[in-house]
């Protein structure tokens, strides 16, 4: 249910780009997603097309652009993809990862005019 | 200045009208010679000013954009390159300043529903309450039980309901903050909305998050739900007491623990019986106790200018 707080957060954020640099109207939202972060894009372009109904963000093409996880072997020091937390790294079996990479959510870039 | 051809001045505007570009009489123009007699036809105007040409111009130039490039559409980029929850975050270190300012040690306890979060924090403010003053900020999605529960121990608490919400978030607990007579060097707990998922994307801007399993769950809960174990810094495992009629094995929710979240600290506590609850008790002193300290060393010596 906290794609709906998401979706809430990012419409906050294009509304305040478009007080900074005006705009009239957003055709497209990039985002970046972390493949270990909690989130349903389905339902994140559900909820999104929701809260965006009435905004300047209206029918906006949601881009959502997923990153890869990857994290580094605490015990071997080699660098590998991961798609969980808890993977164990496929070197050494260890479970002492440090993740690196796709724990994270952005607002990339918004296309607009 | 038009970005395709470089003439005019941009879209400065005085009141409400756009400086004349300036056709350079005086010196040949090199790329775009114009038939003589013509003015410059290029003036950079947005669109509601585009209304207003006459009717046989085509105006390349009256975008948002203020220029065309052939292929090229209106529209333009606009760089964001922020954090979604940006905004929460931004709460969340207002909250975190507020609170190290005034040696307030704050945690966040999050976990399933019914693994004992409010029982847990009764006993926790009885063993502590002579050590430090105490406010507690209780999250559910309705009612104001929990708050009550937390009240009967003498300590205050406010109940934020969150209605359809699934988490707290850093703003909610601002508001919180405000209306509660927090004391310098006192603990804060906020127990969030029982949910493993949501909770953990949102900073509340405490020192920690501390995830709470219970013995009568499943030991494989922090594989199932690894986002909040690997949120939090400590672990704890309650309602031990019943170990002796249930089939949990500690040592695998710990190692699957372990799997998620690396070194994780975990303590073993029942909160009804007391067990493990005085380390989990020290546990809080010496982090309250640190963050009185940070806070001392950091007020001006000199009384004057505070």
């Amino acid at each position: 249910m906290h794609e709906l707080s998401l979706a809430e957060n990012i419409l906050q954020q294009i509304e305040d780009a478009a007080i900074a640099q005006p705009f009239n109207r957003v055709i497209t939202v990039w985002l970046e997603i972390g493949q270990l972060v909690c989130v349903e894009q389905e339902s994140l372009r559900f909820f999104f097309a929701v809260v965006t109904e009435d905004s300047i963000a209206r029918q906006a093409k949601l881009e959502i652009i997923s990153i890869a996880g990857q994290a580094v072997c605490q015990a071997c020091n080699r660098i590998f993809p991961v798609a969980a937390y808890h993977a164990a790294c496929p070197h050494c079996g260890s479970y002492a990862l440090q993740v690196t990479q796709g724990n994270g959510m952005r607002i990339k870039e918004l296309e607009v005019e | 200045m038009c970005t395709t051809c470089g003439c005019g001045v941009g879209q400065t505007r005085i009141n409400g009208k756009t400086i004349p570009a300036r056709p350079r009489a005086d010196e040949p123009l090199r790329f775009r010679p114009l038939p003589s007699g013509q003015a410059h036809p290029h003036e950079h105007a947005p669109s509601a000013v585009a209304n207003q040409q006459a009717a046989d111009t085509i105006h390349f130039g009256t975008g948002i954009a203020g220029t065309h490039a052939p292929g090229m559409s209106q529209t333009r980029i606009v760089k964001i390159e922020r954090d979604i929850l940006a905004k929460n975050n931004q709460y969340a270190a207002e909250n975190r300043h507020y609170l190290a300012e005034r040696g307030i040690f704050a945690l966040n306890l999050a976990s399933s529903p019914g693994s004992g979060k409010t029982t847990l924090l009764v006993k926790t403010i009885e063993l502590l309450r002579d050590r430090f003053p105490i406010a507690v900020i209780e999250g559910d999605q309705q009612t104001d039980h929990d708050a009550a529960r937390i009240r009967t121990t003498g300590v205050p608490a406010l109940q934020i309901n969150t209605g359809k919400g699934c988490h707290l978030d850093a703003q909610m607990v601002s508001h919180a903050m405000q209306q509660l007579p927090l004391q310098h060097n006192s603990l804060l707990f906020i127990e969030n909305v029982g949910n493993l998922v949501c909770p953990s994307g949102f900073d509340l801007g405490e020192a920690h998050k501390v995830v709470i399993l219970s013995v009568t769950e499943g030991e494989d809960k922090p594989l199932k739900y690894p986002n909040m174990f690997h949120a939090a810094d400590l672990m704890l495992l309650n309602k031990c007491d019943l170990l002796p009629y249930l089939t949990f094995d500690v040592d695998l929710a710990i190692d699957y623990a372990h799997r998620v979240h690396p070194r994780l600290p975990v303590m073993q506590i029942s909160a009804t019986q007391g067990s493990g609850m005085h380390a989990w008790a020290d546990w809080i002193e010496t982090g309250a106790r640190r963050a009185a300290a940070i806070s001392q060393a950091a007020q001006p010596h000199d009384s004057q200018f505070g």
